[in-house]
C-alpha cells in the first residue's frame, strides 16, 4: 500500500437518524431506537416508582401524586405511544430476523424483488397494529375515564 | 465471556416474553376503560359492585389485590427481568455501534451490568415484601 | 426530460496532495440519449477536467468498480442511465463509509479484509481432492438456488456505503461480508459452518444489522445481503439451541468408467492455476 493520506468518510451518527434518499424501513429502524431507548430510561424510573408498593398504602400515595398532573399524564401517553410503536415494530423485527418474512432465496431477474419488498406488507401491518393501539390507549387515557 | 450469538438470542427471546407480559400490563394499566378484561383489576369489579365508584389501576385497592396475587408476583419478577436484560443490551448495543472510545464503552457496558442487576434485585425485593404485606393486610 | 440537452455533474473531489479536505466543482456536459452517468465522467475527464479521478473497468455493472453516490443513493455509476434519475442535476461522491482515496475512489480494503478474515470459500476436509480433483461435488438444482443469489455479489461496496450501521461502526463485518458468509454456510458441498462462526459470532457478526433494508435496495445485482444476513441469523439462533441441521458436505461424484470421448473432441487443455 501507499502512505498516501486518505480521508475519512464515515457518514457517523447522521446515518442513523438524517434524511436522504432512503426507504421507509430505514426510518423505523431509527424510531425503533429513539423509542427503544425513552422506554428504557422510564422502566429504570418506573421500577423505582412504582417499588414504593412495598411500603405500604402512604408511600405508594406519595408516589403517585409525585408522578401526577398533565405534563406526567402526556409524557406517560408518549411512553404509550413509543411502546405501541416499539412493540408492534418488534414483531415485525423478530419474525424477519429469524428470517421468517424476508423470502427465499430466488433468481435475481431485474427489476429486482427484494427482502424489502416481501417483508413492507408487514411493516404496513405493523404500522398498523401500533395505530390501533395508540387508538385503544388514547381512548382509554383521555376519552373514557 | 459470553459472545453476541447468545447474548442476541436471548434478546429476543426476552423480547417475546415482554411482548405478552408487557402486553399484559398495558392491559392492565393503561387500555382497561376500553379493553374489560376480568381480573385484571380485582378491586374495581369488586368496589363496582359494591356500589363503590370506579377505582383506577394505580389506586391502592386494586394494586393491593394484585400483589397479593402469586400470578402478578411471578409475572412481575419475569417481566422485570426480561425487561432489564432487553432493554440494557439493547441500549449497550446502541452505545456500542455509536463507536464511542474504548473507555466509553466498557465503562457503559459495566454499568449496564450493574444497574441491571441492582434493579432486578430491588425491583424482585419490592414484589414479594408487597406480596406479602398485601396478603397480611 | 426528453428536451435535455445539457446535464451538470456537481462533484466531490479530493486529492490528497493538494486538498485539506474534499469540496465540490461543477461541470456542465452535452447530453446526448443513452448516455450514462460513468460515460458523462469521461466526457468531463476529456474535455473540462483531466485530473478526475474514478474507478471503472468493465462499463456493465460485472466488475463493480464505478460504486459511488450518484443523488444521494450508493450506485453503479456504468448501468446508471442519466435520464433514470429524473433530473439534469447530478450530485457525485465518493462511496461513503469507505475512506476516500482521491475523489471518488473510495479504499475498498478494509470490507476486502473483513470478507477475506470469514472464510469466502468451500471449506472441508478433503483438501488433496480440492487442490487435484478428480471429479465434481454433487449439488442439485435445489442446493444451488439456496445460495445461487447470494453469489452474484461483485464487491462493489454499495451496500457498505447504504448501510446505517457501518456508518458508524468500524467493527460491525458489514452486509457485503456477512451476505458472503451465508453464501458458502448454504453450499451443500461446504462444512465450514463452524470455522466462519467463530469468526461472525461476537461483536462484528449479523446481530448488527437491524434490517433498515438499504443493502438490498442499492444492491446493483438484486443479491438481496439483508436477507442472506436475515437467514444467517435464524441458522446461528438454531445453532445456540442446538437445532440447527448439520449437513454433511456433499459427496464426490467421481467420473463415468464407462464413458467414451466422441471422436473430434480434443482434450481439456491442462489447469493452469
Amino acid at each position: 500500500m501507499s502512505d498516501t493520506k486518505h480521508h475519512p468518510n464515515r457518514l457517523g451518527l447522521w446515518g442513523w437518524l438524517g434524511g436522504g434518499r432512503w426507504g421507509m424501513e430505514r426510518y423505523l429502524y431509527a424510531l425503533h431506537r429513539v423509542t427503544g431507548l425513552g422506554l428504557l430510561a422510564y422502566f429504570l424510573l418506573h421500577i423505582v416508582v412504582t417499588s414504593s408498593r412495598a411500603f405500604g398504602a402512604d408511600r405508594w400515595k406519595t408516589a403517585m401524586d409525585a408522578v401526577t398532573g398533565p405534563l406526567f399524564k402526556f409524557g406517560e401517553y408518549l411512553v404509550f405511544v413509543a411502546f405501541a410503536f416499539h412493540a408492534a415494530n418488534g414483531i415485525r423485527l423478530a419474525l424477519l430476523e429469524l428470517g421468517f418474512a424476508v423470502g427465499e432465496p430466488i433468481e435475481p431477474v431485474y427489476p429486482y424483488r427484494t427482502s424489502v419488498h416481501v417483508q413492507r406488507p408487514l411493516a404496513i401491518g405493523a404500522l398498523a397494529l401500533a395505530a390501533v393501539l395508540v387508538a385503544i390507549g388514547t381512548a382509554s387515557m383521555w376519552l373514557v375515564d | 465471556m459470553i459472545r453476541d450469538q447468545k447474548l442476541w438470542t436471548w434478546h429476543i427471546l426476552a423480547g417475546a416474553v415482554i411482548l405478552v407480559l408487557l402486553g399484559l400490563h398495558m392491559l392492565t394499566m393503561h387500555m382497561e376503560g376500553v379493553v374489560k378484561l376480568e381480573g385484571l383489576n380485582p378491586a374495581s369489579a369488586a368496589n363496582e359492585a359494591q356500589g363503590g365508584g370506579k377505582l383506577q389501576p394505580i389506586d391502592w385497592a386494586n394494586v393491593k389485590a394484585r400483589s397479593a396475587k402469586v400470578f402478578y408476583l411471578v409475572t412481575y419478577i419475569l417481566l422485570l427481568g426480561a425487561a432489564l436484560f432487553h432493554g440494557l443490551y439493547g441500549a449497550t448495543n446502541v452505545v456500542h455501534e455509536a463507536n464511542p472510545p474504548r473507555w466509553l464503552h466498557k465503562t457503559v457496558s459495566a454499568l449496564a451490568v450493574v444497574v441491571g442487576l441492582g434493579l432486578f434485585a430491588f425491583g424482585t425485593w419490592a414484589a414479594i415484601a408487597a406480596f406479602l404485606l398485601a396478603k397480611a393486610l | 426530460m426528453s428536451e435535455m440537452s445539457k446535464v451538470t455533474y456537481r462533484i466531490r473531489r479530493y486529492d490528497p496532495n493538494r486538498d485539506t479536505a474534499p469540496h465540490y466543482e461543477t461541470y456542465t456536459i452535452d447530453y446526448t440519449p443513452g448516455l450514462t452517468v460513468l460515460e458523462g465522467l469521461w466526457l468531463i475527464k476529456e474535455t473540462l477536467a483531466p485530473d478526475l479521478v474514478w474507478r471503472a473497468s468493465c462499463r456493465m455493472g460485472v466488475c463493480g468498480s464505478c460504486g459511488m453516490l450518484i443523488n444521494g443513493m450508493a450506485r453503479l455509476a456504468c448501468n446508471t442511465q442519466i435520464s433514470d434519475l429524473g433530473t439534469d442535476q447530478l450530485v457525485l461522491a465518493p462511496l461513503p463509509n469507505f475512506n476516500i482515496i482521491r475523489d471518488l475512489v473510495p479504499d475498498l480494503m478494509p470490507m476486502l479484509s473483513t470478507h477475506q478474515d470469514l472464510h469466502p470459500y468451500v471449506v472441508r476436509d478433503d483438501v488433496a481432492e480440492q487442490e487435484e480433483p478428480t471429479g465434481e461435488y454433487y449439488q442439485s438444482i435445489h442446493d444451488l438456488e439456496q445460495y445461487l443469489q447470494f453469489s452474484y455479489c461483485i464487491k462493489c461496496g454499495c451496500c457498505m456505503a447504504a448501510c446505517p450501521t457501518v456508518a458508524t461502526d468500524p467493527t460491525y463485518a458489514g452486509p457485503m461480508p456477512l451476505g458472503q458468509v451465508q453464501r458458502y454456510n448454504t453450499d451443500t458441498r461446504d462444512g465450514g459452518f463452524e470455522v466462519r462462526k467463530e469468526a461472525i459470532a461476537g461483536e462484528r457478526g449479523p446481530w448488527r444489522c437491524h434490517y433498515a433494508g438499504e443493502c438490498s435496495r442499492v444492491c446493483p445485482k438484486g443479491v438481496d445481503p439483508a436477507k442472506a444476513i436475515q437467514l444467517l441469523k435464524r441458522q446461528m439462533v438454531l445453532d445456540v439451541f442446538g437445532l440447527r441441521a448439520k449437513k454433511c458436505p456433499s459427496k464426490l461424484v467421481g467420473k463415468p468408467k464407462d464413458a467414451k470421448r466422441r471422436n473430434g473432441i480434443p482434450e481439456a487443455p491442462k489447469p493452469t492455476v
